[in-house]
């Protein structure tokens, strides 16, 4: 039965690297060990998380989506803000505006990433990501670039707005105001997750294993059909 | 934050605390057109809010027969989401989804279409404003934001008149990006015939891999024209999920169509288990004898949608 990467993965080196605090009871829920960490990241940290270990982000994520990131890369506008070492997230929040001008969330979830697959280059290379959080992969392209800067790519569930806004302590920060809802976002998160490492340092990638095994399944499915 | 046990969300409504949708209506005068729009906005926020009974069954019973551990712990997350939803009021995703309306026009009600269609519109707009839901409907050239979730065009509406009926059913669909992106159309040749369909259907759900947040429901429209083919896989993504076709002939292929689309193993999010959909529907309408056109709409995991039925006397039943 389909367990193979899963376990396979979970054999790692899970609890090394400075900003981790080691497997977390708050996680207890979730069957598997979860292991916390603290955005911004560190090199030593992203760089040795591998594909299948759990995670929770304690600290700064910062969210964004495409009409923030054809701001910053296709019309060459750099945001005013150093990202080195951000963990970024790929959303576009609902948002409610207090009367002081500060923005509380409304619903904070994530959305596909593979419409922003060209721009992870220039999120690891130029602003110096570590981590990009979102869901349903990115591309082998991609996956090289993560590979090249020691960057990871975060699996969430994805839809699961609900318990990820109650995650969200604060927006501290909102740069790009005028492309509103795709701002860029500084949240301040607590117990983030859970967050799925699907592509590691190492250039492994699950999607593509799934896909791998995808494509070994598709005779039984077409024997199903009769096909 | 709350857990579900294994196999087990809570059922639609408890613990919601969504406010209700008006239970009677005026039946005529302006005040009709503005009771139905209190009705559309009620079951904008509720369909994004509180998800089917149906739905919530389909992931208590993917977690019972997951063996893998890491898609057991997605499909908990996605329970948890929903019983997070129920206990605060939070919509469920953050995607709210482009509305789509289908509706059941019965002749023995008297109804304006233009001005119901209008109120529907007008009750999406006001349920965004008064929920501070995100807009997600642009202009499709100029990428204008009106920030009420309607346009030109926007809701969709699809109609049907039902004949002797004194209700009027009004079913919102607010379909999200990530599931409605992934949709195929082929227009197949007769001699590709039902092998043809079922590899369409097949590749369509291998290839969209990830994206449309499985396990999903997968809609397919078989015959018609281009346009209402994909009407009609729309159309079967709005069905409850374990209500077959009741022509046996097509249960039969959408339980086909469900076991080989598990067989790849896709799974929960995209990242490997064995549900990778809840369910398969079809829908069928004649078509010409020179084509053969099949459609995939999906619906993610979530599977929102609400409904409700409005009677002659100005009742008001919800459900999903």
């Amino acid at each position: 039965m389909p367990t193979a990467w899963w376990n396979m993965a979970s054999e790692g080196p899970a609890s090394e690297g400075p900003a981790s605090d080691g497997p977390a009871s708050e996680g207890a829920s979730i069957e598997a060990p979860v292991r916390r960490i603290t955005g911004p990241l560190d090199s030593v940290t992203s760089s040795a998380l591998r594909v299948g270990e759990v995670l929770r982000v304690d600290g700064v994520i910062w969210a964004l989506r495409d009409a923030t990131l054809i701001r910053i890369f296709d019309e060459g506008k750099a945001p005013p803000v150093d990202l080195t070492g951000a963990i970024l997230l790929h959303s576009a929040p609902s948002i409610r505006k207090g009367e002081d001008g500060h923005y509380d969330p409304v619903s904070v979830g994530t959305t596909t990433s593979m419409r922003m697959d060209r721009f992870t280059r220039g999120c690891v290379e130029q602003l110096g990501a570590r981590a990009i959080v979102g869901k349903g992969g990115l591309s082998r392209t991609s996956g090289e670039s993560l590979q090249a800067a020691g960057a990871v790519y975060l699996s969430i569930v994805g839809g699961a707005a609900s318990p990820e806004t109650q995650q969200v302590d604060a927006i501290e920060e909102t740069y790009f105001e005028d492309l509103l809802p795709e701002c860029l976002w500084k949240l301040r998160v607590s117990n983030f997750g859970p967050l799925f490492v699907t592509m590691d340092s190492t250039g492994a990638s699950a999607y593509e294993e799934v896909a791998r095994r995808t494509e070994e399944r598709r005779a039984k499915a077409e024997q199903i059909l009769g096909i | 934050m709350t857990q579900a046990g294994a196999g087990r969300v809570a059922p639609a409504g408890v613990g919601a605390r969504i406010a209700s949708g008006p239970e009677r209506i005026e039946m005529s005068g302006p005040a009709l057109y503005a009771g139905l729009a209190e009705v559309s906005s009620f079951l904008y926020k509720q369909a994004l809010t509180v998800l089917p009974p149906d739905v919530r069954s389909a992931i208590g019973r993917a977690q019972q027969n997951e063996p893998d551990e890491g898609a057991r712990i997605r499909l908990r997350v996605m329970a948890d989401a929903v019983e997070t939803s129920d206990r605060t009021g939070l919509i469920v995703c953050q995607d709210t989804g482009i509305p789509v309306y289908f509706l059941g026009i019965g002749t023995e009600i008297p109804i304006d279409g233009a001005r119901l269609q209008q109120a529907l519109a007008d009750g999406i707009e006001q349920a965004t404003l008064r929920h501070s839901l995100r807009s997600s409907v642009v202009h499709p050239l100029t990428r204008h934001n009106p920030q009420t979730n309607t346009g030109r065009g926007v809701p969709i509406f699809h109609v049907e008149f039902v004949s002797g009926a004194p209700w009027l059913d009004l079913l919102l669909v607010p379909k999200g990006s990530g599931s409605e992106n992934m949709s195929f159309l082929a227009m197949l040749t007769p001699a590709e015939g039902l092998a043809g369909v079922k590899r369409f259907v097949l590749d369509s759900v291998i290839s969209a891999g990830a994206k449309p947040c499985p396990p999903t429901i997968v809609g397919v429209g078989l015959g018609g024209t281009a346009d209402e083919c994909v009407a009609l896989a729309k159309r079967a993504i709005a069905r409850p999920v374990g209500e077959s076709h009741p022509e046996a002939d097509i249960a039969e292929l959408e339980r086909l169509l469900c076991a080989a689309l598990n067989a790849t193993e896709i799974g929960p999010q995209g990242l490997g288990g064995a549900t990778t959909a809840f369910a398969v529907h079809v829908e069928y309408a004649y078509t010409h004898i020179s084509m053969n056109p099949v459609a995939v709409n999906i619906q993610c995991w979530r599977g929102e949608r609400a409904k409700a039925r409005v009677h002659a006397d100005g009742m008001v039943e919800y459900g999903f």
